[in-house]
């Protein structure tokens, strides 16, 4: 059991990781405007 | 359709301006365009904006059309900028600040969901260990141990995204009414309170894990709901942005200067371009023209008018340019009036109830009572310590939280919505369906919206005299010019000196010979050869002799029979109402199933018709595309607006579709009832559910298992059978 101290601190890391990776998504305004990102994936340019 | 101004001005009023910590200038302007459909335009917007040396950013909003730029330089090149993406065809309209309050409710939404979803996650991982093994297995130290870090995951996560419903319970109580938050709230409040009390006392359970998946599940629902909302945005808002254009006034000595619309006064003169909108009530002091009227009366045909005829807000501008004398300021015009018409509307709207909250008026006493009751059973009268009697009660609201409620209702109206997109309907508000699927009764205008709103040449003609008519036409921009170059496809002929008359006609020559097209009282002969009087008609006139006459009809669109026909077979009542005439409106209900057919309605008549209705007790549909059916469909209890509706129109409206093809209108209809019949079915589901697990919950059975269990369970089923929307046509 004693694993647990290690793994559920990693665990919850990672986690926290992927909280902070939304966090950031949403503050950079990837989701303002979802049917324009939609549009804009059949534009060809870059 | 945007206008195209070729001299744009005035935009720099409403830009930004900042210096960077270079000493740089930055200037910044956000502007509202309409016209995008697509990911062509955003492309063609941004790249046009791009190719300025002087611009950093240009990026368009697709969701809500606004257009942001920033450049380096000059404010006054704003007005360049604007009238670059004015050039490639779109409309430009000013905009004086974001309004960014339900940007602000979207992210907050989002922000909350995502810790919900992390927090619940970690806690299901420790939970998992918890449920499968048993304390003989673990040890009291391990669970202990477990227990800790979910309270240290779920403490703070439900505070920080249980907020939504604690806000909107406590405004609730505080106003002394319920709402489905309030059982909401105390569940989820509850059942972290508790479980910290039980973390005290190392007791078995502890209920983070429910308190935490319910506050999740509840905010996708709350998300989706208003994902589905928010397209509403207020009509009456985009409107006075339509005042929010410029006008070039004289200034004397032929010296004209743009200046806002809203700082018009009267007695100014306002010089009108051709193709431009007439933008205040005035009289004409100098010049001819046609007017498109259709936007304020519905009617298809352009007016003539001439120096001393009174011209309103909103019209179009056709054939010349005119000087209008302005009469009242833009507040007091017509288009005023149909604003003001409409904020009043849509205060009047205010006081739909949804059946999500009429379902939890009824939903959140019996919750309370049944845990109050719960509560005194096992404490009161079996005995038992307050601390766990209590904790039944807690998981009695638990099991009873409206998950199932919750998702009931937004999943069916996305799902819904998601699939008439397919179709090219748009519904901009999430319970429009619910309001239509209640209509017994639905108003129909009848220029652009049962018909086609342009003319179209009927009857059978000459190919000569329609290859002379085009040949004529093709250099006027009348309705009736083009339908007649619609008709025709061919080769063209030469013809040379062509003029337009306003409100007569065109005329050239060809061979040496003159030619006319237009008014029969003007080039053609009302004796010599017979024609219906009712239908609009136009002549053709070669070298003093009349040789055809053209007859137009503007002829219903597609489908409509059909779809009349079956809303009406579901008894709804239909009625026509107008501005055009009433032998025309007539003309045109004739055969077709409706109840009633009234022509000659200005705006106000058909808002008080709605209003009459209303107040009659019926539930009105209003399908409409003009100007002068914007308060009526903004003041209907659900409207619907064609794609080819002017942009007032579209917004007023709660559904918009965008095919030609009235069908369109019969399938909303259809899955509207759909919807209906899914969501009532979905809440008895949840009520079952309730049956089953009330009693377990009762009798102090349920476990944190067993609660994620049946809540997951339910709300899955709940789900699963909104996807049947999907499954048939």
């Amino acid at each position: 059991m004693s694993v647990l101290i290690y793994l559920i601190p990693l665990a919850m890391v990672l986690g926290l990781c992927g909280l902070a990776a939304f966090i950031w998504s949403l503050k950079s305004g990837q989701y303002d405007d979802l049917d324009g990102a939609a549009n804009r994936i059949l534009n060809d340019d870059d | 359709m945007p206008a195209m101004n070729d001299d744009i001005g005035g935009y720099d009023a409403y830009a930004l301006h900042k210096t960077d910590e270079n000493g740089d200038d930055i200037v910044s302007l956000n502007i509202r365009v309409s016209g995008v459909h697509c990911a062509g335009c955003i492309q063609k917007i941004e790249s046009r904006l791009m190719d300025n040396d002087a611009i950093d950013y240009a990026r368009l909003n697709f969701s809500t059309g606004s257009l942001v730029m920033r450049w380096h330089g000059d404010v006054d090149m704003a007005n360049d900028f604007v009238q670059q993406v004015s050039h490639l065809g779109y409309g430009v309209y000013p905009l004086d600040q974001i309004d960014d309050a339900q940007d602000k409710e979207n992210k907050f939404l989002l922000m909350c969901m995502g810790v919900a979803g992390f927090a619940a996650g970690n806690i299901m991982l420790l939970s998992f260990g918890l449920w499968i093994t048993n304390m003989e297995t673990m040890g009291v130290a391990t669970r202990e141990f477990l227990h800790m870090i979910s309270a240290v995951i779920a403490v703070p996560a439900i505070m920080f995204s249980g907020r939504p419903f604690f806000k909107s319970a406590f405004t609730a109580l505080k106003n002394k009414h319920t709402n489905m938050d309030v059982p909401i709230s105390l569940a989820i409040i509850l059942a972290t309170g508790m479980s910290l009390h039980q973390l005290t006392q190392q007791a078995e359970h502890v209920y983070f894990d429910s308190a935490l998946m319910l506050t999740f599940f509840l905010l996708i629902g709350r998300y989706l709901d208003f994902r589905a909302r928010a397209n509403a945005r207020s009509a009456a808002t985009d409107l006075m942005s339509t005042l929010k254009g410029f006008v070039s006034i004289d200034q004397g000595d032929n010296n004209y200067k743009k200046i806002p619309i809203r700082d018009v006064k009267p007695g100014m003169v306002a010089l009108v371009a051709m193709g431009e909108k007439i933008p205040v009530d005035g009289d004409i002091i100098k010049g001819d023209t046609m007017v498109d009227t259709s936007l304020v009366t519905g009617e298809t045909v352009p007016v003539a008018v001439k120096t001393g005829d009174h011209v309103y807000a909103g019209t179009m501008n056709l054939s010349a340019s005119i000087q209008v004398k302005i009469a009242k300021a833009a507040d007091d015009s017509l288009l005023a009036d149909i604003v003001r018409l409409m904020e009043r509307a849509e205060q009047a709207q205010a006081g739909y109830t949804r059946i999500a909250d009429r379902a939890a008026k009824l939903y959140t006493p019996m919750v309370h009572t049944l845990a109050l009751a719960a509560f005194a059973l096992w404490w009161g009268i079996m005995g038992m310590a307050w601390a766990p009697a209590l904790m039944i009660a807690v998981t009695v609201l638990i099991i009873t939280c409206p998950c199932a409620l919750g998702l009931a209702v937004p999943v069916a109206q996305v799902l819904a919505t998601g699939s008439l997109m397919k179709k090219g309907i748009l519904v901009k508000s999430g319970d429009a369906l619910e309001r239509l699927a209640a209509i017994d009764m639905m108003c129909f205008d009848k220029t652009g919206t049962i018909t086609k709103g342009e003319p179209t040449l009927v009857g059978d003609y000459q190919i000569d005299d329609l290859q002379l008519a085009a040949s004529l036409a093709v250099h006027s921009s009348h309705p009736f010019s083009k339908a007649i170059v619609r008709a025709y496809d061919g080769n063209l002929l030469d013809i040379t000196s062509v003029s337009e008359i306003a409100g007569q006609g065109v005329e050239g020559v060809i061979d040496g010979q003159k030619i006319q097209l237009g008014n029969v009282s003007w080039c053609g002969d009302d004796t010599a050869i017979e024609f219906d009087k009712a239908l609009s008609s136009v002549a053709l006139n070669r070298d003093g002799h009349m040789v055809e006459v053209f007859h137009f009809e503007d002829i219903l669109r597609d489908g409509v029979q059909d779809t009349l026909q079956m809303i009406s077979d579901g008894g709804v009542c239909l009625d026509l109402i107008s501005g055009d005439k009433n032998a025309v409106v007539n003309a045109v209900a004739q055969g077709l199933p409706f109840d009633d057919a009234l022509g000659g309605m200005k705006p106000t008549d058909k808002y008080n018709h709605i209003e009459q209705a209303k107040a009659d007790g019926h539930t009105v549909a209003m399908v409409g595309d003009g100007l002068n059916d914007a308060p009526v469909l903004a003041g209907a209890n659900v409207s619907i607006a064609p794609g080819t509706a002017i942009d007032m129109a579209q917004n007023a409206a709660d559904i918009v579709f965008m095919k030609g093809d009235f069908h369109a209108v019969g399938d909303v209809y259809r899955m509207a009832k759909r919807t209906q019949t899914i969501i009532r079915e979905n809440f008895a589901i949840a009520i079952v559910y309730n049956m089953i697990a009330v009693p377990v919950a009762f009798m102090g059975l349920v476990t944190p298992m067993i609660a994620a269990i049946a809540m997951s369970g339910s709300s899955l089923l709940v789900i699963l059978n909104s996807f049947r929307l999907r499954m048939q046509k």
